[in-house]
């Protein structure tokens, strides 16, 4: 009988021995992806692994997790987990989580399958392949965890569907379109380094402690059960940027430029996440602008203190990123709101002790900018004109949000930026979009932007009311408008035999 | 480089060219200090629209929800089109005015500063 290898020579024949030499065949033409971003690797081999995994304890290890995993959703389910939410407003989180986010995990599994083949790196190759299954796993675990949901609230049947289709969601799809477009190194520093490392925290963190608040099981044990499989990512996109920087002072502005663009993008992204934080978790777990010095102000700036030795600087726009905290949360929520007819969940003007608590840690802002639009929306609601906004919005031509943003010094005052390219005008929320169009423009003519869309007759119609239903498949009446009077809250209160 | 690509001389196919909205041009109002509208908006007209015809049937659609609305006094309105300020008389066209396809106009109302004078 064979000798047993030990783990040290079972990682290097399961990982570094999988790789061969090219004898007759043209290594350029094998990877044909390597060269083109204008990244120079001079040696593979300093690559070194991010972790010591090989593919057979890894199967044993996520198997376990998995088991454990689905004894928690089947008890969640048998107990009817669902009636133990804070607050059926909640459950919005939950739908705009699933249609936006969800999906993203199925993109990640696509895009590290793809550079876990392209990479001329076998170490680089496993440890993007691994991160590739991890994905597939995510997005599989958050349907399942939230199916239950799926059994008694609106809104969650049919994400994949509008994930494609619907005009916010646009955004985070084409976000991960374009970074999946790039060449391989561009998809690590984007995903890999600067949202996994970087920005996810601020998406997990806070949306898993939103579920432990708001009584949510399934998704909390989702979320300890994925936070291993991070790690993982965390340190692999950790050592993608330095390996790069470290193979050649060449592909240290190639990276910066990335980590500009990144940066930028994922901030916008996370508008999202920043509303779901401050109005969507009936209880709160802190603000968006404190999430946001914690884990990007404070964890980050640390981190581009490390890489200033290799001649990194902190993003592009930083300073306006500051400023931002203060804003997302409130310019995007009023945009739900007002464009409650056209999303797939429900919105709502927050209690009085929500705006109290808003005032609490926005002192600076909300008071002035923000308290006078929600009592503007009561006085509507009282007289029974709850404010849907009439028309398509315009969007940005980068980011594909609509044009919300307002001048950072001037935060009354909409941001217009435009730029004229072959003829054609386009519009941009900000500078940082506008650069990123401006560096590659002949990529970003090609957005599918979905207001445009519907103008050029191309999601059905002729009017919005279609398009909601029959394009995007809302249940119109149903699954979008105000949470007062909706079917979810109906249900609710017989649940829980109140009036 | 117009793009990073592995095929040279990429080039991609302009989704919103003018030539796909079916002879309309898309044209996007917003009206400073009233944010209770969270973005400017898009509409489809034809280019031979008049000024006119802007005033009475596409502002009260795109803006025509807000309480100060009926207040404005259209002949002190201030306009810019794609950043530069306009004077734009009532029987010129949106082609005339100088309105492209995916043109901006903006628009100030004097002494209507929004909600309760907060910019909304």
């Amino acid at each position: 009988m064979a000798k047993k290898l030990n783990i040290k020579e079972k990682y290097r024949l399961l990982t570094r021995d999988l790789d061969w030499e090219f004898s007759y065949q043209d290594r350029k033409k094998a990877f044909p992806y390597e060269e083109f971003e204008g990244i120079k690797i001079t040696d593979w081999s300093k690559w070194e692994d991010p972790f010591r995994l090989t593919m057979d304890s890894y199967w044993k290890y996520q198997a376990e997790k998995e088991k454990k995993l689905y004894a928690i959703f089947d008890a969640f389910q048998q107990n009817n987990g669902h009636l133990n939410v804070s607050d059926p407003r909640y459950v919005n989180a939950l739908k705009v989580f699933l249609t936006g986010v969800s999906p993203l995990e199925y993109q990640a599994y696509q895009g590290f399958a793809h550079v876990g083949r392209q990479f001329g790196g076998v170490g680089a190759r496993v440890a993007c392949q691994m991160q590739a299954i991890d994905e597939l796993r995510h997005v599989q675990t958050q349907i399942h965890a939230m199916s239950h949901y799926n059994k008694y609230f609106d809104g969650l049947q049919e994400f994949s569907h509008m994930h494609d289709r619907v005009w916010y969601l646009s955004v985070p799809k084409s976000f991960f379109n374009d970074a999946r477009a790039a060449g391989p190194f561009e998809f690590m520093i984007a995903i890999g380094f600067s949202f996994e490392y970087v920005l996810t925290n601020l998406l997990f963190v806070p949306f898993m402690s939103g579920a432990a608040h708001n009584g949510d099981m399934a998704t909390v044990t989702f979320g300890f059960s994925a936070q291993s499989d991070e790690a993982r990512h965390m340190t692999l996109g950790l050592e993608v940027i330095k390996f790069l920087l470290e193979q050649h002072e060449d592909n240290v502005p190639i990276v910066q430029k990335w980590i500009d663009k990144w940066f930028w993008r994922g901030t916008r992204l996370l508008t999202i996440v920043a509303m779901m934080m401050d109005y969507m978790l009936p209880n709160k777990v802190m603000s968006w602008k404190e999430a946001w010095e914690v884990y990007f102000e404070e964890a980050g700036g640390a981190l581009f203190k490390d890489l200033a030795r290799y001649g990194i600087r902190m993003p592009k726009y930083s300073d306006v990123i500051e400023k931002e905290k203060e804003h997302l949360s409130h310019q995007a929520w009023w945009t739900f709101y007002t464009h409650g007819h056209a999303a797939g969940f429900h919105t709502w003007i927050p209690t009085d002790e929500e705006l109290d608590w808003l005032s609490e840690k926005y002192p600076d802002t909300f008071d002035k900018y923000y308290r006078p639009r929600w009592e503007l929306a009561k006085e509507l609601e009282a007289k029974g004109e709850r404010f849907y906004t009439s028309g398509l919005p315009q969007l940005c031509q980068t980011c594909q949000i609509p044009m919300l943003f307002t001048e950072m010094d001037n935060p009354g005052e909409i941001c217009y930026r435009d730029h004229v390219h072959e003829g054609e005008r386009y519009h941009f929320c900000s500078d940082g979009c506008h650069d990123i169009f401006v560096d590659e423009p002949e990529k970003y003519v090609q957005a599918w932007l979905p207001v445009h869309q519907i103008l050029q007759g191309n999601c059905g119609g002729p009017g919005v009311e279609e398009v909601l239903s029959e394009y995007y498949r809302m249940n119109l009446g149903v699954d979008n408008m105000d949470m007062k009077g909706s079917p979810d809250e109906k249900r609710w209160k017989q649940w829980k035999g109140v009036a | 480089m117009p793009v990073q690509a592995i095929n040279d001389n990429y080039q991609g196919e302009v989704l919103d060219a003018k030539a796909n909205f079916a002879g309309n041009v898309i044209i996007y109002f917003g009206w400073d200090e009233h944010l209770m509208f969270c973005a400017p908006k898009a509409f489809p007209l034809p280019p031979q629209m008049t000024f006119a015809d802007v005033i009475s049937q596409i502002m009260p659609e795109a803006f025509g929800q807000h309480p100060e609305f009926n207040e404005i006094d259209w002949s002190q309105a201030q306009w810019q089109l794609d950043r530069r300020p306009i004077s734009p008389k009532p029987e010129q066209t949106l082609a005339e005015l100088g309105a492209d396809h995916k043109s901006c106009f903006r628009l100030r109302t004097p002494g209507l500063t929004g909600y309760k004078g907060m910019g909304i």
